[in-house]
């Protein structure tokens, strides 16, 4: 019988937790995954918030000055629209981040993209390692009770023995 | 419009990356090797993607075709 090769191996470091950056390393994983690679993600800092049970990751305008603005609904050509309002002036707005966010995911919705939510139970199916920074986790007094089931905890070396035979190795 | 034979069909319409891949991935693992699966999209970036997906899992993307903004694919399992 022919030997099987050897799966190919995707190491990610996730550390942004806003709805924006939670997407790229779940899709990679996933679909990683569905290439038959194995795959593993260290989630450190605020990259961390993204293992919890209950997901509250939002977008914020603050920081990301190109960020297009697009309403989820009404014509076509009204939707195509970049609503040009000062960054600034948005980003401190009092619950604008909270307006946005909604309004992004109802894009998502929309457009057909999945959610995190869905994207991270995919990666959960294909047995995608999910590594929490355990000094991250103190730092912020995380508890185990908050986040999902089937994680592992480690620090840089767990993540660094994992990397070192990955063939792709991305920082998120 | 060519009449390719196949064993299952998946509908992936509306969606966009990664799900037409994932949904994709989920169903060829259902069936048996050798067997056709016809995929529907209308993601003009699956076009791209499925070539590199069926170059990394092995399975062979008998043929593809475009029709406005409807891609088909079919797939044997190897």
């Amino acid at each position: 019988m022919e030997e099987k090769p050897k799966p190919k191996r995707l190491a990610l470091v996730a550390s942004k937790g806003t709805l924006d950056w939670a997407y790229p390393p779940f899709i990679l994983a996933s679909t990683a995954a569905a290439m038959g690679w194995e795959v593993a993600i260290f989630f450190t800092f605020y990259g961390l918030t993204l293992l919890k049970k209950e997901l509250t990751a939002k977008i914020s305008p603050a920081s990301n000055p190109a960020m297009p603005m697009k309403l989820p609904f009404g014509p076509e050509a009204l939707q195509n629209m970049n609503i040009s309002l000062p960054n600034m002036l948005m980003a401190n707005v009092p619950g604008f981040e909270s307006v946005a966010t909604s309004l992004m995911k109802q894009s998502f919705k929309k457009k057909g993209v999945a959610t995190i939510e869905e994207l991270r139970d995919m990666c959960l199916d294909a047995g995608v390692t999910l590594i929490s920074c355990q000094m991250t986790q103190e730092v912020f007094g995380f508890k185990d009770e908050e986040f999902i089931d089937r994680i592992d905890h480690g620090g840089a070396a767990t993540f660094l023995d994992f990397a070192s035979t990955a063939d792709v190795s991305l920082f998120i | 419009m060519t009449e390719v034979a196949f064993d299952q069909e998946l509908d992936c319409q509306g969606m966009l990356c990664p799900l037409p891949i994932l949904k994709t991935k989920k169903v060829i693992d259902t069936m048996e090797v050798g067997k056709v699966l016809k995929m529907l999209s209308t993601d003009a970036g699956s076009v791209n993607d499925m070539i590199a997906w069926t170059h990394q899992t092995g399975h062979e993307l008998v043929y593809s075709e475009r029709n406005e903004r409807l891609y088909t694919y079919y797939v044997r399992k190897t």
